[in-house]
């Protein structure tokens, strides 16, 4: 089919293919379709609760602007709670990177049945928790609460937010299952 | 036992030599597929060493044999290797047939032609085709386990890797059909993308001296060549079913091949495979189902000095990922951990839920070569390649159907290879290839890219010299070099880019800001030196001694280079680094074997010192909004890889074999003194297969697997707080599971069907006694056992 020397004179084109390959392609990607950022969807960064009760209003506040980036969480608490008081909690959840910042309480609000907020008091601290709101199933969701205290006391309180809890559940954060939006937790003092 | 058997031996020798051996065995030997006669092949009786060759029209006579069962070991140039029993108690007539090979091979395989033997002075292990159809339903992964100093690393049961003298992902070269698979294999969760069925041999070359291949495959490559095609006109193919009780599903697989005389072939070949929920000893693995299809087709001219060949293969699967492995943080981790089942059981079912991956890969390669006199040969191949991957995490909301990861990475390669061989003792391989390769990554997936958008540009060169002093006596010596050029468009988050140093040491890549990001354009260029040489020596009797030397460097991946966020699949964060620089290892490889009848052994012994190895290893963890992370960092270090492969097999009977098998390597990491994480533990495998019955038509093996506990770990054990209990809690993912011992056997019974047609029924337990275990190497181990017992019937018919 091919004479042994016309196969030779092909030999150094055979070569040229793959310096092709690569010089064409190399010099011919300009690059000017730069990639569009992926900004994360339904993104926290910032949950406040406000408790308040008459001569005493209390702040908890966690803000984390780089998401999974290395920056921690900035906890800060306002100050400390009263002993054997009464405080009416209102939690928001904002996402702060975007301007101006979009509140995400209120889409919490519209899916209430997706969505569960749990006020976890830790051991020590001596105080309860109820549920200030439900939603349209009668099942608890945690938007508003209530916080009693009783003795003088420190420890933890953890606010978590869960996107599709089993609803009801025992209101443990293992039964309830689900993905967590949001945690925190505050070092809080009653005094 | 063993004492027993020789008694045995002993006592039917002397009954054999009381009596009168004056029969004669007349046998044919013919060609399988299109039953021509085989002359000049070589048949040799077992015990005796007696040899005879067959004449023009493919007979022999054998005269003075005894009353028993005589071992024949049957060989032709053209065709594979075939050992068979015959009984002789009268004067017997036998037709034997021989399967056309290795002729056929060189002649249609077009770039592998003239690479036979891949590399002279380094031991190659190979998986035949027998041992492939056993485990047609089984991944790549698992069918190279069955080789000494190869084991697995997985992410549950069907997300299997090769990891081959401790050393996996990017460290280990997979040729398909001449294709060097391009498929995301950076990753410990992405399996390759090959159907073993498609393949007539594996090979696997334990180091880098396999240059025409690549320069960077440090761990070793993996070789897969396809089934050769005779040159006549014949019409043949198989096809394999078999059904699992573990996972209640089964594989189907079938192969057709048209061939003719003039030299033009055709081959269509297609899997598929579907099971549902895997199940461990105690409880069902939920969400582990496999579903994967791929078709082939291959369509050639192949006269003897010229032909080529296109090729085009299509695989996809959707793999379900144990449910119970997802996790939201660390304090998930350590519940994983503390329990002894998984967190989430499921009654059995065959659908595939989140998480899972979905995977399509296609191929196409456009080949050819040409004999030149007076020179050797010259072959020429392009080849695409697509590679998409989805991979579906457990998401909430309007995101539920949407993946976490899309990636879609292309590769285009062209290679020029020639062969010089007009020398007799000399013969040196050269060749040239370039590759452009661009990844896209979706960011429609509402997920941080976790590979950026590149482009890739490599370009090598390699030459290969042998040289043989003397018929006993081989040299060897290779170089390759590689340039790689990453074209990388990288979002960075701005506080990670400011807390690694980058905004003072890379100022220049950044392009711009959005938000609290930065997209930023790093070009980085890598040089890659590899090198090899190498030295055997036949001493007769099949004994030899091999020795080589490989220098290797790998550019870094751009999973080492660029991962920095929550990897949603493994719940951790991962950090690579833009400084790193390519490693380099220095192997050097021993082998002494004996590879003909009788006992034969392979004792292999390396060491493997690597600089800038790059490892990812916990370092801790990272709190976020959304609670705290495993972060896990890579980081390069200098590494010391010591091993040894034992390999064994010998008759105890003329009927019964015995197999042997001792892998063993300590990794260390030299620059912190302590041991590599995920270092294979030691392995051991006895085994004893008998072939019963006229032709030994049954055969039946029992094998033990020993795998002893990895005592050799590094503590990366980190604390976590949990409020729950107010106080820290000890993460412990380090510790290896215990060592387990597992039994399996396998069972097989082959008869004919018609004139043309043979069928072979199998029945396999693996694990017959469903030992609950779990494997350091398994990505899933903390959250449950392995898999439990499984039987396997199949059924195999050629035709």
């Amino acid at each position: 089919m091919f004479k042994t020397n016309q196969i030779m004179k092909l030999i150094p084109f055979l070569f040229v293919l793959p310096i092709a390959l690569f010089t064409v392609t190399s010099c011919s990607n300009d690059d000017d379709n730069t990639p569009e950022p992926v900004n994360e969807e339904e993104v926290i960064t910032t949950l406040t609760a406000t408790m308040v009760a008459e001569g005493s209003t209390v702040t908890l506040r966690t803000q984390d602007l780089d998401g999974d980036g290395p920056n921690a969480p900035v906890v800060t608490v306002s100050g400390n709670f009263q002993a054997n008081t009464t405080y009416v909690g209102g939690i928001v959840v904002l996402n702060e990177t975007e301007d101006p910042a979009e509140n995400i309480t209120s889409e919490v609000l519209e899916e209430a049945i997706e969505h569960q907020f749990f006020h976890l008091v830790g051991t020590g601290l001596d105080a309860t928790t109820t549920y200030g709101d439900f939603d349209d199933n009668g099942d608890p969701l945690g938007v508003t609460f209530t916080l009693e205290t009783g003795a003088a006391s420190t420890g933890t309180l953890t606010i978590v937010l869960r996107h599709e809890p089993k609803k009801p559940n025992d209101g443990t954060l293992a039964d309830a299952g689900g993905e967590t939006d949001i945690r925190a937790d505050f070092n809080i003092t009653i005094e | 036992m063993r004492f027993i058997l020789l008694l045995t031996l002993l006592c039917s020798g002397f009954w054999a030599m009381a009596q009168s051996c004056d029969f004669t065995l007349n046998g044919t030997v013919i060609d399988l597929h299109d039953g021509t006669p085989l002359s000049g092949a070589t048949v040799i009786v077992a015990g005796t060493e007696e040899a005879v060759l067959t004449d023009f029209d493919g007979s022999f006579t054998l005269g003075g044999l005894c009353d028993e069962t005589y071992s024949l070991q049957i060989s032709h140039p053209e065709c594979s290797t075939r050992g068979f029993s015959v009984r002789v108690n009268e004067n017997t007539t036998r037709t034997f047939r021989l399967e056309h090979h290795l002729e056929s091979l060189d002649e249609v395989m077009i770039t592998a032609q003239g690479y036979r033997t891949k590399v002279e002075t380094l031991a190659e292990n190979t998986i035949d085709l027998e041992t492939i159809e056993r485990q047609s339903n089984a991944s790549l992964g698992d069918v190279l386990n069955t080789l000494s100093g190869v084991s697995t690393f997985s992410t549950g049961n069907a997300v299997v890797k090769p990891v081959i003298n401790g050393l996996h992902s990017s460290r280990v070269t997979i040729i398909n059909n001449g294709v060097r698979m391009e498929d995301q294999e950076w990753g410990a969760e992405h399996a390759p993308n090959i159907d073993v069925n498609t393949a007539n041999s594996i090979s696997v070359l334990k180091g880098a001296s396999a240059l025409q291949y690549s320069g960077d495959a440090i761990g070793g490559i993996v070789i897969a060549e396809p089934r050769a095609v005779p040159l006549s006109d014949s019409l043949f193919g198989k096809t394999i079913a078999s059904f699992s009780s573990n996972g209640r599903g089964g594989s189907l697989t079938s192969q057709l091949t048209k061939s003719s005389g003039d030299g033009w072939f055709t081959t269509l070949q297609g899997s598929l495979k579907r099971y549902g929920d895997f199940e461990a000893p105690g409880y069902v693995l939920s969400n582990t189902g496999l579903s994967e299809r791929a078709i082939s087709l291959r369509v050639g001219l192949n006269k003897i000095s010229y032909g080529f060949e296109g090729y085009y293969s299509f695989f996809s699967n959707t793999i379900g990922i144990l449910r119970a492995s997802h996790l939201g943080g660390a304090g998930d981790q350590v519940a994983a951990i503390e329990s002894d089942e998984p967190l989430v059981i499921e009654p059995f079912t065959y659908e595939i839920d989140r998480p899972k991956q979905e995977v399509t890969h296609h191929t196409a390669r456009f080949s050819g070569f040409k004999q030149i006199e007076g020179f050797g040969k010259i072959d020429a191949q392009y080849n695409f390649q697509y590679n998409q991957r989805f991979e579906f995490d457990i998401r909430r909301g309007d995101d539920a159907d949407k993946p976490s990861v899309d990636l879609q990475l292309t590769t285009h390669r062209a290679d020029v290879n020639m062969l010089w061989n007009e020398r007799e003792n000399t013969s040196v391989k050269a060749g040239i290839t370039g590759m452009w390769q661009n990844n896209f990554a979706d960011p429609d997936t509402g997920v941080r890219r976790l590979i950026p958008d590149y482009d890739e540009y490599n370009l090598g060169v390699y030459a290969i010299g042998e040289y043989e002093v003397s018929p006993q006596w081989t040299l060897e010596l290779g170089g390759r070099f590689d340039y790689t050029f990453m074209d990388v468009d990288k979002f960075y988050r701005t506080s990670f880019w400011e807390a690694r140093g980058y905004d003072e040491e890379f100022p220049e890549l950044v392009v711009g800001e959005f938000g609290n990001q930065i997209l930023t354009n790093p070009q980085l260029t890598f040089n890659n030196l590899s090198a090899t040489a190498g030295t055997a020596y036949r001493f007769g009797n099949g004994l030899s001694i091999l020795a080589n030397y490989s220098f290797a460097s790998r550019a870094p991946n751009p999973s080492e280079l660029f991962s920095e966020g929550l990897h949603h699949s493994a719940s951790r964060i991962e950090l690579g680094d833009l400084r790193f620089t390519s490693e380099q290892a220095q192997k050097i490889t021993l082998t002494l074997q004996r590879t003909s009848v009788g006992i034969t052994f392979a004792v292999n012994p390396y060491v493997n010192f690597i600089e800038d190895f790059i490892l990812i290893e916990p370092t801790g963890i990272r709190q976020t909004i959304r609670g705290n992370f495993q972060v896990w960092e890579y980081r390069q270090t200098a590494a010391r890889l010591v091993g040894l492969d034992v390999d064994a097999q010998t008759g105890l009977t003329d009927w019964l074999d015995y197999q042997f098998q001792f892998s063993i390597v300590k990794g260390n990491d030299v620059d912190r003194e302590r041991p590599l994480i995920n270092m294979p533990p030691p392995r051991l495998r006895n085994g004893v297969s008998g072939s019963f019955l006229k032709e030994g038509q049954l055969r039946l093996g029992l094998q033990s697997e020993y795998v002893f506990r990895q005592n050799e770990f590094p503590n990366n054990n980190f604390e976590v707080f949990l409020p729950e209990q107010e106080n820290d809690v000890l993460v412990d993912i380090s510790t290896p599971p215990d060592a387990y011992h597992l039994i399996h056997f396998n069972g097989s019974y082959a008869f004919s069907i018609g004139s043309n047609s043979t069928a072979q029924v199998g029945l396999d337990v693996m694990n017959v006694f469903n030992t609950e275990y779990r494997d350091y190497l398994n990505r899933l181990r903390f959250y449950a056992d392995d898999q439990g017992r499984n039987i396997l019937l199949s059924l195999k018919i050629n035709y």
